[in-house]
């Protein structure tokens, strides 16, 4: 099947390209990381994560946000999405590699990672946030490419391949939990400190996973003959807007308990985010514009003339994908660190090759993406032929 | 008849050229000594014991007082070759000053006693009973050893960070990037202890109560700093002897840790 991945428009390639040269500037930062060590990035003793594992935190949730494609199929048997699981799971996939990808960048000595598996240590949560990522990229990977061949074949696809299709809809809820599980137990990190921190996780999950998927949908019907569905894309948006509603909400539940109670412990990061801390406010516009994103998002999805209307949907999706990042792949990792544990505000700033090692990850995994896309749609074409 | 260095060595070779090796070469020439003479040593490492630190903080500010006191500090960072980088980015501290109020948050008042307020406070790793960095590192590179000392392998440490995102003290530094090649000028003469390894970049590392001096019977560089002055604020001992000094004077005097109410059980107390 990889064949179909080279035969393609000059679009195709321009894309692939165009890809290919942002993940070489990243390749080239890397290096100079990697011989330099972290000091190229914008990280300190204070804020000792910044970018890359507000990115992995992030991208977990558009990882798992694919299984809101899966669920529905496997577990409702509503047939409308089988036509687009295949694209849910291959984002997954994407969306994965990248994950590894940030943390494996984030590491201050990666010829040592094997570390984690030769010295298991299953009191640490990252242990087990390795498991189910990887876990969960070899479900997808052989669930998808074992689907689509059947497909190719005109068969249906043999039994155990649905039992892991089963058992990937449970796993990708244990991602996004264990991931969040990252931040929730931890002393003296009060924003992180809280029980419903998984929950937002996923909420924040199935609102963003879905409305990137949705937006790759529009883009595939334009550029391809394969048509994901009227009904597929309503139905994604109905998913899209209560998944937003949710997530909206527990913000909201956050910010009540910090600040009625008063306890400063809970609620000086969310002051320092919104507001701004003893004159540092570096985040603040970026924060508010998150919530200029979120409203937008909201009204766009709850009113059902824009819901159902493809180009304010998709609006409401780019909204949705902006005000989640702002909030999860920003305000959150970073904000955690701020103030520090002396209660003083050290701020953070990425650098350039800290950017562009970033960006060549985000390009690596539209790059897999791109390919396993094409490779799907590929066979559509034909079989819809 | 015990078994030195010279002894073994001596047996070793020469049963080497018969085809023995060395622990059933001595067991066959001198049976029984050499555990004999391994038992006879007290193990290093007991949970017998339980150490702690006691900073009287009204001798520490006397001092204070007097003149800029840095002697603890440097005499640690000199023990353990800790590089000055000369920027808080990616600054290295093991034990450092830092005000009252920031060292215990939560803890201030409008209208507390001018002699702590805005005063500098000792801040070093606690080496907590429950310590949340042991509990994640994925790779076990940080543990807490059977006396309470919360040791770290540099060795081991992948560079997640974990650990620093994990310790509610800020007492974790990390190396961003080689000590070795911390600027000549802040550090003429690196590394300043030859019989300390100095450590590579993208690493973790911390205050480890000088488990290297213990082993040899001596307190930790801070303690004998402030001895050397004269002005004994530094207290060292193991809590588990209720004859120790340590012991006498929390029995004595009121003392404070930071962030108790976190449970992580720190074994650095102030005394007020």
């Amino acid at each position: 099947m990889l064949e179909r991945a080279l035969k393609g428009s000059p679009g195709y390639w321009k894309l692939l390209i165009s890809l290919l040269i942002v993940m070489g500037a990243g390749v080239i930062c890397y290096l100079l990381q990697f011989s330099e060590g972290l000091k190229i990035t914008g990280m300190s003793r204070d804020i000792s994560w910044g970018l890359y594992i507000s990115q992995f935190t992030y991208l977990v949730g558009i990882a798992a946000g694919g299984v809101m494609v899966v669920l529905p199929y496997y577990i409702h048997d509503y047939k409308a999405f089988g036509k687009i699981t295949i694209l849910g799971e291959f984002l997954a996939i994407g969306a994965v590699i990248m994950c590894l990808l940030f943390i494996f960048v984030d590491i201050g000595n990666p010829v040592r990672m094997l570390n984690v598996i030769m010295y298991p240590s299953p009191r640490s949560i990252l242990f087990w946030d390795m498991i189910v990522l990887n876990g969960y990229l070899f479900l997808n990977v052989i669930v998808g490419w074992n689907v689509l061949s059947a497909e190719r074949k005109g068969l249906p696809y043999q039994k155990w391949v649905k039992f892991l299709a089963y058992v990937s809809i449970p796993w990708a809820f244990s991602i996004h939990t264990v991931t969040a599980f990252l931040y929730a137990g931890i002393p003296g990190r009060h924003l992180w400190l809280t029980a419903i921190m998984a929950a937002r996780f996923l909420a924040s999950a199935f609102a963003a996973g879905p409305a990137l998927l949705l937006l790759l949908c529009l883009l595939v019907r334009k550029v391809s003959k394969f048509d994901p569905g009227k009904e597929q894309m309503r139905t994604l948006g109905g998913i899209i807007a209560y998944a937003m509603i949710l997530n909206c909400f527990f913000l909201v539940l956050e910010f009540f308990t910090a600040f009625y109670s008063g306890i400063p412990e809970h609620n000086s990061s969310l002051v320092y985010l919104f507001a701004g801390l003893d004159g540092y406010s570096r985040l603040v516009p970026w924060m508010w514009t998150s919530v200029f994103f979120c409203v937008v998002a909201l009204v766009l999805l709850i009113v059902p003339a824009t819901r159902r209307k493809e180009k304010t949907l998709a609006l409401g999706c780019a909204a949705v994908i902006a005000g989640t990042w702002i909030d999860k792949g920003l305000g959150l990792v970073i904000g955690g660190f701020i103030p520090n544990p002396f209660h003083r505000v050290v701020e953070y700033m990425p650098t350039f090759p800290e950017i562009v090692i970033c960006l060549a990850i985000w390009a690596t995994g539209f790059f897999v993406i791109t390919i396993l896309f094409k490779i799907a749609i590929s066979i559509k074409e034909e079989v819809d032929a | 008849m015990a078994v030195d260095r010279r002894k073994f060595l001596k047996v070793a070779g020469i049963s080497a050229l018969f085809g023995l090796g060395g622990k059933t070469a001595i067991d066959i020439f001198a049976p029984g000594q050499l555990e004999a003479s391994m038992k006879n040593e007290v193990p290093l490492v007991t949970k017998e014991k339980k150490w702690a630190m006691v900073i009287d903080m009204r001798k520490c500010l006397e001092q204070q007082d007097k003149e800029k006191c840095k002697s603890c500090m440097l005499a640690c960072h000199r023990e353990h070759n800790v590089p000055e980088f000369g920027n808080i980015k990616e600054e290295i501290k093991w034990i450092w000053q830092e005000t009252y109020e920031h060292v215990f948050p939560g803890q201030h008042n409008e209208f507390i006693d001018e002699g702590v307020n805005h005063k500098p406070f000792l801040a070093l790793c606690n080496h907590c009973e429950n310590p949340p960095c042991c509990r994640v590192c994925p790779t076990k590179s940080t543990w807490k050893r059977e006396d309470g000392i919360v040791m770290m392998d540099p060795h081991r440490c992948i560079g997640c960070r974990f650990c620093m995102a994990a310790c509610p003290f800020g007492s974790r530094s990390f190396n961003w990037s080689d000590p070795r090649k911390a600027p000549k000028d802040l550090n003429p003469d690196f590394p300043t202890n030859v019989n300390y390894p100095t450590r590579t970049k993208g690493v973790v590392e911390k205050c480890n109560f000088c488990a290297e001096r213990l082993a040899k019977g001596q307190v930790p560089a801070c303690v004998e700093a402030c001895e050397k002055i004269k002005v004994h604020a530094l207290d060292f001992g193991d809590l588990n002897d209720p004859d120790s000094e340590v012991r006498e004077l929390l029995h004595k005097r009121y003392s404070i840790r930071r962030k108790a109410q976190l449970g992580t059980e720190p074994k650095v107390y102030y005394l007020i």
